[in-house]
């Protein structure tokens, strides 16, 4: 079987996006988004400025806070991945689809550092930057525990962008947000069945679209203002941020 | 912050939301009915009230993209073929393995509320129900005498139905309540494609346009923007991510749109003329 798990730092940003961004420079062109060059020297520029950062206003503050949430999101499944404990914590089975989430989110990330770059037409100060995490004590070792916090970020990323879809202007962004928020759903049908099969939780075989997500009269998903979404994320995210449109900080 | 307190929050809201009474249910259904019926009759109104900060940049998207009415009765109709597929399936005895009924029952559920909702907000102007055949006419399938033909079927249609609604989220940005419902289905047509692709031994998400479906059915992973898809908002991310899963990982991280054309062509292989 090959199902190879390549140790990276535990917080890859920097090196992948320094090569992500030299790389995909080249492929931005003839697009509906204006690229502007002058990205090559933002990876060494001195963070984080001295006044807290405002993820801004229309459409922008939406990629931002999506950003924010994706980053979280690589963070958290790179550390799992990143564990010593992961190939005895885990089955392989589990491993492959915590593997593929880590990939995912990576992917997310970086996608969203590269198109915002674009979208703020290379001015930088208005992307988001690097985010720094806390997860307390949180053992990562621990598979029960992994796996709920994977749960909810995965139930919380459904709700953020259902919830934020509304405050796009752009449908090329919409279409983008849409693409990626049902492989979200993807990812939180999967590990509930994880904790389901494993009787984890006291989840049953209906978890996977569970009465807790999915309201059991109209057939809707959760969809949240981004303040309940940083109310309930952010306690992880140690950078201060506010999203001053939002009514956030 | 500890997790316990996050998730804390987290139950607390989804109480909010969804563990209402019988009682309160009824009440947010009429109140949900009473917006989407609001939203229903000013259409055009909507573009140029709601969200006028909106109107130039989308209109010239949504001049390409159906309109509102249009788009609910698409989505009518997929919902309409979902739930008769799967009240069929749970009503043949010796189908679905007494396992797996609790998950199909579920889906069920969803898409019995989905068609109800969508019937509350066209009101008059829904389309009438379909005649559905399951055997695909002349393909002949044995979808309810064949469990794994049926699994392959329900795969195809909320894989299907996923790609349906985002193709058509575009034409609903004037309209932010239609369109945060329309979200809110598209997303669980996902939590169920994601499990069903499971029981069948795939992963819950979609590489390249890899189909194990019926031949006839490549159609659901192709189009004109296929799920082998690497190009996302003009960068194309292929080769991008060679230690990170590589192209397969790309494209399993984004799902991609069918148009309204492209599903309906899927569809109408399962519609009576």
């Amino acid at each position: 079987m090959k199902n190879k798990i390549k140790i990276h730092d535990v917080n890859p940003l920097r090196r992948d996006r320094r090569q992500f961004l030299k790389l995909s420079g080249m492929a931005l062109v003839g697009t509906s988004l204006v690229f502007m060059t002058g990205c090559s020297n933002d990876d060494d520029a001195p963070s984080p400025p001295e006044e807290i950062f405002d993820l801004g206003t229309g459409d922008l503050g939406v990629l931002n806070y999506a950003y924010a949430l994706e980053q979280l999101e690589a963070d958290f499944y790179t550390r799992v991945v990143n564990h010593s404990n992961f190939r005895s914590t885990f089955s392989q089975n589990e491993q492959q689809v915590l593997t593929d989430l880590y990939y995912h989110e990576v992917i997310h990330r970086d996608f969203f550092n590269t198109a915002i770059g674009v979208a703020v037409s290379g001015d930088l100060t208005k992307r988001l930057p690097v985010l720094e995490f806390d997860y307390g004590n949180l053992d990562f070792g621990n598979r029960e525990i992994v796996l709920a916090t994977s749960k909810t970020l995965e139930d919380t990323g459904i709700a953020a962008y259902n919830g934020a879809g509304k405050l796009l202007t752009n449908p090329d962004y919409l279409l983008i947000a849409g693409k990626i928020v049902s492989v979200e759903a993807r990812h939180a049908s999967a590990i509930r069945n994880i904790i389901a099969t494993g009787s984890i939780d006291g989840a049953d075989s209906k978890s996977f679209a569970g009465d807790d997500i999915v309201d059991p009269v109209t057939g809707l998903g959760q969809a949240l203002s981004p303040s309940e979404i940083v109310a309930a994320a952010g306690g992880f995210i140690t950078t201060p941020f506010t999203y001053k449109e939002q009514g956030i900080g | 912050m500890n997790i316990i307190k996050i998730m804390d929050y987290l139950s607390d809201s989804e109480l909010m939301n969804t563990k209402s009474s019988r009682r309160d249910s009824f009440g947010h259904i009429k109140t949900l009915g009473k917006n989407v019926a609001m939203a229903s009759i000013p259409f055009g109104l909507a573009a140029t009230s709601t969200k006028t900060r909106a109107t130039t940049l989308s209109m010239a998207s949504s001049m390409m993209m159906a309109d509102p009415l249009d788009i609910l009765n698409f989505a009518l109709t997929l919902e309409y073929l979902e739930r008769n597929f799967y009240q069929m399936g749970l009503d043949t005895n010796g189908l679905i393995p007494a396992e797996d009924r609790p998950t199909f029952a579920q889906i069920s559920k969803h898409e019995t509320s989905h068609v109800e909702f969508l019937l509350s907000a066209l009101g008059d102007d829904a389309v009438s129900e379909p005649t559905f055949d399951f055997t695909g006419g002349s393909l002949n399938l044995d979808t309810f005498s064949n469990y794994q033909t049926f699994l392959a079927l329900s795969q195809g249609f909320e894989d299907t139905g996923v790609r349906a609604y985002k193709g058509q989220a575009g034409g609903l940005i004037d309209n932010a309540d239609l369109l945060t419902y329309a979200l809110q289905i598209h997303s669980v047509e996902a939590l169920h494609a994601s499990q069903v692709r499971r029981m069948r031994g795939e992963k819950g998400w979609i590489t390249k346009s890899e189909n194990t479906l019926p031949g006839a059915f490549s159609a659901i992973y192709g189009g004109a923007t296929p799920e082998s898809n690497t190009v996302q908002g003009g960068v194309d991310l292929s080769g991008l991510f060679n230690d990170l899963g590589g192209n397969n990982a790309v494209t399993e991280s984004f799902d991609e749109p069918l148009t309204m054309d492209e599903v309906n062509a899927i569809a109408s292989i399962f519609i009576v003329p």
